[in-house]
C-alpha cells in the first residue's frame, strides 16, 4: 500500500489536474487542492504531493507543512469505511469513550491504523456537531448513528462487513 | 380533490432527524402519497432543523400545523392514510406531556417552542433549504433590495450599531462598530469573511443555520459587503459539514443567477462574490487570524494583533471576519428596523442567541431565546430539565474557552456581560449539561486534553502550559495530587491566560479555573481524600457487589472482559478487585441492582 504506482494512475492524475486548472488565477488554493487530492486518492502520498508541488509552483516542503499541520489530511491510506467517532463534550459525558474502546476491540486495531482486510479504520474525531444525538458516530460522509451503547457496535460492522 | 390539495408536509431534515432516519420516512411519505395519486397535490419539502432533535424524525402537516414525532416509515404511511386522505389525526405519533395528555400542534404548545423568540434561525424547519424561492417567500433578499437601492453604506452601518448587535461567535464585539472600521479603513480591495468553523466541541447552531437557512448567510454577507465596500468574501467552512458545504453551494449559484452576487448587483454598481474555503480540522482557525491564514492556503496559526484584520487582514488588506450566526441578524434588522431587534434583550446585549442544548438534559436540540433568559429557564423550562430522576450538578457554556456554572447560578440571566462575572463566556451558544454523575476534575482534564491536541505549537504558554496543566489533572485523577498540585494549576493557568498569544491559549485555562472556583470541595476529595465523589475516575473507585441483592443469575460474569467475577450459580458473586478493570460492563448487565461504584 506505500505509494501509489503513478502510471498506474494517470487517469487520476489527470482527474486532479482537470480540477487544478479551473482555480488557476486564484489565490491561496492550496488545501482547495489538497481535499480534491484525498477525494480523488483516498490520502496524500509523497508521489501525490510532489506532483501538486510542480503544478502550483511551491516547494513540497509547504506543501508538507500544510499537510502535517491540518488533523483531516492523511499520509496513510484509510480503510474503505472510515468510523469517525466524536469525542465532543456531549458525547463524552454520555459514554463516548466506551463506544470508542469497543470499536477498536472488535476490530482489533488502533485509532487511525487500517484493519487488515482494508475495509475500515477508526478515527476519535472532534464534535460532529450533532450532540443532541450523543454519543454519536459517522461512518463514511453520511451515515450518523447516534445514542449509541457499546452494544450496537458490532451490528454497525456486520452491516459494512457484509454490505 | 379541493380540500387535500392545500396539503403540505414540512420534514426536519436536520443532522438529527437525517441520523434517526429522516431519509425512509421522507420516502415512505412519496410512494404512498403515489399510491393514492396525491404526490401531485400533497407537497412533501425536506427542511432546516425544527429544533427538537430528541423528537426525531420530526414532520409538520399543514395547514393544520400538526406536528408528528418520532416516526418510522410505517408512520409516514400510515399518516398519509388516515390523515392526508381521511382527515383523521394519527394520535400515536401526536407530542405527549408528561401525564400522558396529547398535544396535536406541540408547536404552539410546548414551552420548548412558545417560549422561543427566533430571528437568526426564523426559516429553519419552515423553507426548503435548497430552494431560493421559497426564501425570497419569507422575504428573503427583501433587506438586500431595501440596502442597496434606499439606504447609503453609511446608513447600513448606522443601523446595525443602533441595533447593539454583537458578535455571536463569542467574543460580543459590537457589529456596527466592525463594520464602521471596516468603512474606514484605506485599501484598493476589501473582504468580507463569514466564519463557519464551528469548532467547539458541544455547538451545533451555526451547523443547523447553514444547513437549514444558508441563504440568510449569503444576504447578510452581501448586505455586510455593500457597508464596508468589500469585493469578495469568503465563507471558511469546516470539513466536517459537508451537507452545510452542499447546501451552500447550491445557494451560491442560485444567487448569483438571482443576481443577488455578481457584477452590479441589482442593477447598481455594487459588484460582490462569495467563494467557498473548506477548513481541513483544525480548531484554531476560528481563531480570526488562523483563519485567514488557513484561507490564504497556509498553516493555520495565529499572529499578534494588532494590527487587527480590519486594518491588515486576508492578503494584507482591510477585512471584516463576522460569525454565521451574526450573519443571519443583519437581514431582519435591515427589515424590521434598529428599533424593533434593540427592543429585546437586555441592556448590554440585544436580540436574541441560538444555543444547542446537548448532554443530560431532556430536550436536546436547537433554541433560540432572548438575551437575559435565566439559565433556569433555559435548561428547566424549555430544556425540561434532567432526565433519569438525577440531580442538576453544572451547565458548561464557551467550550474550551469557558467554564462551568453550578446550580446555585441558575437564575443568572444570560448575556455577555454576568456569564463573564461567573468566570465563562457566551461563546458561541453551546450548553453541555452535567449531572450528579459528572466529575468536574475529569470534565476540566476533558478539555485540556482537548487543547493540548489543538494547540498549534507557535507559543510556548499554550503548548507547553496546557501539556504541564494536563498532566497535574491526570495525577490528580490517579489519586496521586497533592495540595501543591492545585497551587500550581491555579498559577499555570493564571500564568498561560495572560502570556498566550492567541484567544485559543488565553481561555484555554478556563474549564480548570471556573471548575476550581465551583467545584473546589471536589478538587480537595481528590487530592485530600484521593475520593472521586461523582465515581468516575476509574483510579478512585471500586466495584462492590451487594450480596443482599444477588441472586446469582452470573450475567456480571459472562460479561466480564477479564474475568474478575467469581461465584457459583444461585450464590451470591464476588468482584476480585485486582482485576476489575472497572469497565462497568457489569453494572449495566445486572438486572437486580446488585453492583454500585463506592468511593472510599
Amino acid at each position: 500500500m506505500a505509494g501509489i504506482d503513478v502510471v498506474a494512475d494517470k487517469g487520476k492524475l489527470s482527474k486532479l489536474d482537470e480540477y487544478i486548472d479551473t482555480l488557476k488565477n486564484k489565490d491561496g488554493i492550496l488545501i482547495n487542492v489538497l481535499h480534491k487530492a484525498q477525494e480523488i486518492f483516498g490520502y496524500l502520498p509523497d508521489e501525490v504531493i510532489d506532483h501538486i508541488a510542480d503544478r502550483l509552483n511551491l516547494p513540497p516542503s509547504k506543501i508538507f507543512g500544510v499537510v502535517t499541520f491540518y488533523n483531516f489530511f492523511s499520509r496513510k491510506p484509510k480503510g474503505k469505511y472510515q468510523v469517525k467517532i466524536c469525542l465532543g463534550t456531549a458525547c463524552y459525558v454520555k459514554g463516548a469513550g466506551k463506544i470508542l474502546e469497543r470499536f477498536l476491540e472488535e476490530l482489533g486495531v488502533q485509532p487511525e491504523e487500517v484493519t487488515q482486510d482494508g475495509l475500515f479504520s477508526v478515527h476519535p474525531v472532534r464534535c460532529l456537531g450533532a450532540c443532541s444525538m450523543a454519543p454519536v458516530v459517522l461512518v463514511g460522509e453520511r451515515d450518523f448513528y447516534g445514542r449509541l451503547t457499546p452494544n450496537d457496535v458490532p451490528t454497525i460492522i456486520k452491516k459494512y462487513r457484509e454490505g | 380533490m379541493a380540500a387535500v390539495a392545500t396539503n403540505t408536509i414540512l420534514i426536519c431534515a436536520g443532522g438529527a432527524c437525517i441520523s434517526a432516519g429522516e431519509e425512509s420516512v421522507k420516502d415512505a411519505f412519496k410512494d404512498e402519497l403515489k399510491k393514492f395519486a396525491l404526490d401531485t397535490v400533497v407537497s412533501v419539502v425536506e427542511t432546516g432543523c425544527m429544533g427538537a432533535c430528541n423528537l426525531g424524525p420530526l414532520a409538520v402537516v399543514y395547514p393544520e400545523g400538526v406536528f408528528y414525532q418520532k416516526l418510522t416509515p410505517d408512520a409516514a404511511r400510515k399518516i398519509v392514510r388516515e390523515h392526508i386522505l381521511k382527515g383523521r389525526v394519527v394520535e400515536e405519533y401526536l407530542y405527549k406531556g408528561p401525564e400522558g395528555e396529547i398535544k396535536p400542534q406541540a408547536q404552539e404548545e410546548l414551552p420548548f417552542f412558545t417560549k422561543q423568540v427566533k430571528i437568526a434561525t426564523r426559516n429553519l424547519g419552515v423553507i426548503d433549504p435548497t430552494d431560493i424561492d421559497e426564501y425570497i417567500g419569507r422575504d428573503g433578499y427583501f433587506a438586500l433590495v431595501k440596502a442597496v437601492k434606499e439606504m447609503t453604506p453609511e446608513q447600513v452601518i448606522e443601523e446595525i450599531k443602533a441595533s447593539g448587535l454583537r458578535g455571536r461567535g463569542g467574543a460580543g464585539f459590537p457589529t456596527g462598530l466592525k463594520w464602521e472600521l471596516g468603512r474606514k479603513s484605506k485599501g484598493d480591495t476589501k473582504y468580507i469573511v463569514c466564519n463557519a468553523d464551528e469548532g467547539d466541541p458541544g455547538a451545533f447552531m451555526d451547523r443547523a443555520i447553514l444547513e437549514g437557512d444558508p441563504h440568510t448567510v449569503i444576504e447578510g454577507m452581501v448586505i455586510g459587503a455593500y457597508a464596508i465596500g468589500a469585493s469578495q468574501g469568503y465563507i471558511y467552512v469546516r470539513a466536517e459539514y459537508p451537507l452545510a458545504i452542499e447546501r451552500l453551494n447550491i445557494a451560491i449559484e442560485k444567487a448569483r443567477e438571482y443576481g443577488f452576487l455578481g457584477k452590479n448587483i441589482l442593477g447598481s454598481d455594487f459588484c460582490f462574490d462569495i467563494e467557498l474555503r473548506i477548513g481541513a480540522g483544525a480548531f484554531v482557525c476560528g481563531e480570526e487570524t488562523a483563519l485567514m491564514a488557513s484561507i490564504e492556503g497556509e498553516r493555520g496559526q495565529p499572529r499578534v494583533k494588532p494590527p487587527y484584520p480590519v486594518q491588515s487582514g486576508l492578503w494584507g488588506k482591510p477585512t471584516v471576519i463576522n460569525n454565521v450566526e451574526t450573519f443571519a441578524n443583519i437581514p431582519p434588522i435591515i427589515l424590521k428596523g434598529a428599533k424593533w431587534f434593540a427592543s429585546i434583550g437586555t441592556e448590554t446585549s440585544k436580540g436574541t442567541k441560538v444555543f444547542a442544548l446537548a448532554g443530560k438534559i431532556r430536550n436536546t436540540g436547537l433554541v433560540e431565546v432572548p438575551m437575559g433568559i435565566t439559565l433556569r429557564e433555559l435548561i428547566f423550562e424549555i430544556g425540561g430539565g434532567i432526565p433519569g430522576n438525577k440531580k442538576f450538578k453544572a451547565v458548561q457554556t464557551g467550550g474550551p474557552s469557558g467554564g462551568c456554572i453550578p446550580a446555585e447560578y441558575l437564575d443568572t440571566p444570560v448575556d455577555y456581560e454576568s456569564l463573564k462575572e461567573l468566570g465563562t463566556i457566551m461563546g458561541s451558544g453551546g450548553m453541555v449539561v452535567m449531572d450528579e454523575d459528572d466529575c468536574m476534575v475529569d470534565v476540566a482534564k476533558f478539555f485540556l486534553e482537548f487543547t493540548v491536541d489543538e494547540s498549534c505549537g507557535k507559543c510556548t504558554p499554550c503548548r507547553e502550559g496546557t501539556r504541564v496543566m494536563l498532566d497535574i489533572l491526570e495525577k490528580i485523577t490517579n489519586g496521586e495530587g497533592t495540595k501543591e498540585d492545585l497551587e500550581k494549576l491555579k498559577q499555570l493557568g493564571e500564568f498561560i491566560s495572560n502570556s498566550s498569544l492567541c484567544g485559543l491559549g488565553q481561555t484555554a485555562p478556563n474549564p480548570v479555573l471556573s471548575t476550581m472556583r465551583y467545584f473546589w470541595d471536589e478538587y480537595l476529595a481528590h487530592v485530600e481524600e484521593k475520593r472521586c465523589p461523582a465515581k468516575k475516575c476509574k483510579a478512585l473507585i471500586r466495584f462492590v457487589i451487594d450480596h443482599d441483592k444477588c441472586v446469582g443469575c452470573t450475567a456480571c460474569a459472562k460479561v466480564c472482559p477479564v474475568n474478575a467475577i467469581t461465584g457459583e450459580v444461585r450464590k451470591p458473586h464476588t468482584i476480585n478487585d485486582d482485576e476489575c478493570i472497572r469497565c462497568g460492563s457489569c453494572i449495566e448487565v445486572c438486572r437486580f441492582n446488585a453492583i454500585s461504584k463506592v468511593s472510599p
